[in-house]
């Protein structure tokens, strides 16, 4: 995933404390931060959807794009780090615009029904798109076949609701250590897919922890035997537990 | 020569549909046909799905009565889940069953169907509806508003929101009664109680003028299906099908819903996408039989509170055990509001009815499983199939509407050979046509509800297909 560093000034190269500007504020930060990590500290706020805090940042969903004065590209602000004297815009109708096209087309990808979804009332992809004013759909649904894995004992996956931001792959990977889940296909068939393309109930490395469901943002992951917006996810475990992972 | 008469689409009822009147050489009506002309696909589209979806997904098919498809569908849960639900469930899930009876039949009464009662069968269309009824009597368009209010906030009382609550789960629901809103609910009782008795009162007063309407609004003799409880008392939520005949013969009673399918079989028509059940002892068409209001009224001993046993007392007093002509449908629809509100009392002042264990848990524990409860509209069966995983592979609905099917083509035949000259058409032949079938109150999508004004269409063509005459509304 590209991680775009923009080119420190010979002469601020040692320097382990940048200033910055983010939406006219002016801010420092350690060198090594994100644009995102920065403007949270600073109580500024940019929408995100596949990053979570306590795992690696994947920049996959580009919800979190943010405008560097004098580039006409845009960037990723969770896996973009700070520099010295950088501009960063957050917030402008040009982002507006690519942000709200991006979840029209999560939503268009796959079949989305709110209001049968466990996750109704608690869905991060719910909620952002109110953040950013979606309140219709423009584009023409695709209305895909996809099926329901209900083969685990504990938890169900339905790929009508994912919207591919790998956080089930990375937690399982990356905290958990089974590493389940992968990604197959390309393209528009990406699908999340258990051990080598096995139910997820025959998954042997499976440790039925419920790490992935808990942190996954939809209603794609999650516990069976809950009804209609019933699926109440608790994703606070995850930054306690790799901080108390990396310091102790 | 053979003429069609379309009425399309079809005013104040729940849905869309027309109707098409077939005339013969002399200008009379041959043959009526009811079209139901939209798809919904309930059926297929669940498949996959998990079954704990199964109630609030099913809810969507109509938003009058999203209530009883709620109770049909998590009942057929249960029965998967293999489980009794606790008690104040049961309870909980019949207050709510109930309240939307009251608020149902309000807005089938009073703002639909009751503009033809006040402003007349052959007002001016522009006036004969909600709206006129509000200029004519707003009294009474008030008591419609305020009982239809009394519903729909209960429903919110009890499952958070108006429309589709998600509080009806398998197993149960998912959250108890609180003392507030018992009490809240309790406290508006009484001004409920009282719209429905001057509203009876007043209906029975001017039953007099409705005299040729009552002799020929689908008034044939049919069978009459309903669920009922062991003694046969009025039980919306609960018990087992039981089918009386014109004479109040008992044909079937304690069938399960499990073995509804020996009861009830399904014909289709390829020209409407609504299907025929009827009774299969006797087969199809003959099986003809209706449910509803006016089915339940006949096919129980008594409704079991005493306000609604005195008004069935008398309502059996005045038409026979068994009364035949749909027109009743709205009296019996005014007895059953009463009956809602005196049953929800009884049930708020149980002392259990604030115990929080309101769920049963379980994994589903059966391949098959069949929901029955009574909609305002009539008996709703949902039957479910799920695989090892608890997915949904089948579903089967027979929704009230369906039930009625054949007994609404026949009324609508009825009505407009004894209304309808094709010679001379008018505005209020027409509407009594469609005002046969809002006595069975329809819920056709039942996504939709059109309320007021419409447009109308009636063309009048001969054999050849040429169009003779059209009128427009």
């Amino acid at each position: 995933m590209t991680t775009m560093t923009a080119s420190p000034s010979s002469a601020a190269h040692d320097i382990q404390v940048v200033t910055l500007k983010i939406d006219d504020q002016e801010v420092s930060a350690s060198r090594n931060q994100t644009i995102l990590q920065v403007a949270a500290e600073n109580q500024i706020e940019i929408p995100t959807l596949c990053f979570m805090p306590g795992l690696k940042p994947m920049g996959s969903c580009r919800i979190c794009l943010v405008e560097l004065a004098g580039s006409p590209r845009l960037f990723a602000a969770c896996v973009t780090r700070v520099s010295e004297g950088m501009t960063v815009i957050t917030d402008s109708p040009r982002l507006r615009k690519y942000r709200k096209q991006i979840v029209e087309l999560l939503f268009v990808e796959r079949n989305h029904v709110c209001s049968v979804c466990v996750s109704n009332g608690r869905c991060e992809l719910q909620a952002l798109a109110v953040k950013l004013g979606i309140t219709h759909i423009t584009q023409p649904y695709r209305y895909d076949k996809m099926v329901v894995d209900s083969s685990h004992d504990l938890f169900r996956l339905d790929h009508n609701r994912c919207v591919l931001c790998t956080r089930c792959v990375r937690v399982c990977d990356q905290i958990e250590g089974a590493h389940v889940w992968d990604v197959a296909g390309r393209g528009i068939d990406c699908r999340i897919t258990a051990d080598l393309n096995l139910p997820w109930g025959d998954s042997d490395v499976c440790t039925s922890c419920g790490k992935c469901v808990h942190i996954c943002p939809t209603g794609a992951l999650t516990e069976k035997g809950t009804a209609v917006a019933e699926m109440r996810k608790q994703p606070d475990f995850l930054p306690y537990l790799t901080i108390m992972r990396e310091n102790h | 020569m053979p003429r069609t008469i379309t009425i399309d689409p079809v005013t104040r009822i729940e849905g869309h549909a027309k109707i098409t009147l077939q005339l013969g050489d002399d200008g009379k009506v041959a043959d009526a046909q009811f079209h139901v002309t939209q798809f919904r696909g309930f059926e297929k589209f669940c498949e996959g799905r998990p079954l704990t979806e199964m109630p609030s997904l099913m809810a969507r098919i109509c938003g009058i009565c999203p209530v009883s498809h709620l109770m049909a569908s998590a009942k057929a849960c249960d029965a998967l889940l293999a489980v009794e639900i606790p008690p104040v469930a049961v309870s909980l899930r019949r207050i709510m069953n109930l309240a939307q009876f009251v608020q149902s039949h309000a807005l089938s009464f009073f703002h639909l169907s009751s503009p033809d009662f006040l402003l007349g069968m052959d007002a001016d269309p522009a006036e004969r509806n909600v709206y006129g009824l509000i200029r004519k009597n707003p009294e009474l368009a008030i008591d419609g508003v305020k009982l239809r209010k009394f519903g729909q906030e209960i429903i919110a009382l009890l499952g958070g929101k108006r429309i589709h609550p998600a509080w009806v789960v398998p197993g149960g629901v998912n959250e108890p009664l609180t003392t507030e809103r018992r009490d809240q609910i309790l406290a508006a009782i009484p001004e409920a109680k009282a719209i429905a008795l001057k509203t009876i009162t007043w209906f029975k007063q001017s039953l007099d003028q409705y005299q040729e309407i009552i002799d020929n609004f689908a008034c044939f003799p049919s069978l009459h299906l309903s669920i009922a409880d062991e003694q046969n008392k009025l039980n919306v939520y609960n018990g087992n099908l039981r089918v009386v005949d014109k004479d109040a013969k008992v044909l079937a009673t304690g069938v399960k819903p499990a073995d509804y399918h020996t009861l009830i079989g399904e014909a289709v028509e390829n020209w409407t996408y609504l299907k025929f059940p009827y009774y299969k002892p006797m087969g199809y068409p003959e099986g003809m039989y209706r449910v509803g209001p006016l089915a339940r009224l006949n096919v129980i001993d008594s409704c079991g509170t005493p306000l609604a046993d005195k008004e069935l007392a008398e309502f059996r007093q005045r038409f026979g055990r068994v009364p035949q002509s749909s027109f009743l449908f709205h009296y019996a629809r005014l007895i059953e509001i009463i009956f809602g509100i005196e049953n929800m009392q009884k049930l708020l002042d149980s002392r259990d009815i604030l115990d929080p264990f309101v769920r049963a848990r379980a994994r589903p524990n059966r391949r098959e499983g069949v929901g029955v409860s009574e909609a305002p509209r009539g008996t709703l069966i949902h039957h479910y199939k799920i695989d090892d995983h608890g997915q949904m592979t089948f579903a089967n609905l027979i929704i009230a509407t369906g039930h009625n099917n054949l007994a609404m083509s026949r009324g609508i035949k009825q009505v407009a050979q004894h209304f309808v000259d094709g010679n001379h058409l008018t505005e209020g032949m027409l509407n009594r046509v469609e005002a046969v079938i809002r006595c069975f109150d329809p819920c056709l999508s039942c996504s939709t509800h059109a309320l007021g004004q419409m447009p109308i269409e009636i063309s009048l063509h001969d054999a050849a297909g040429k169009l003779l005459d059209v009128a427009r509304r």
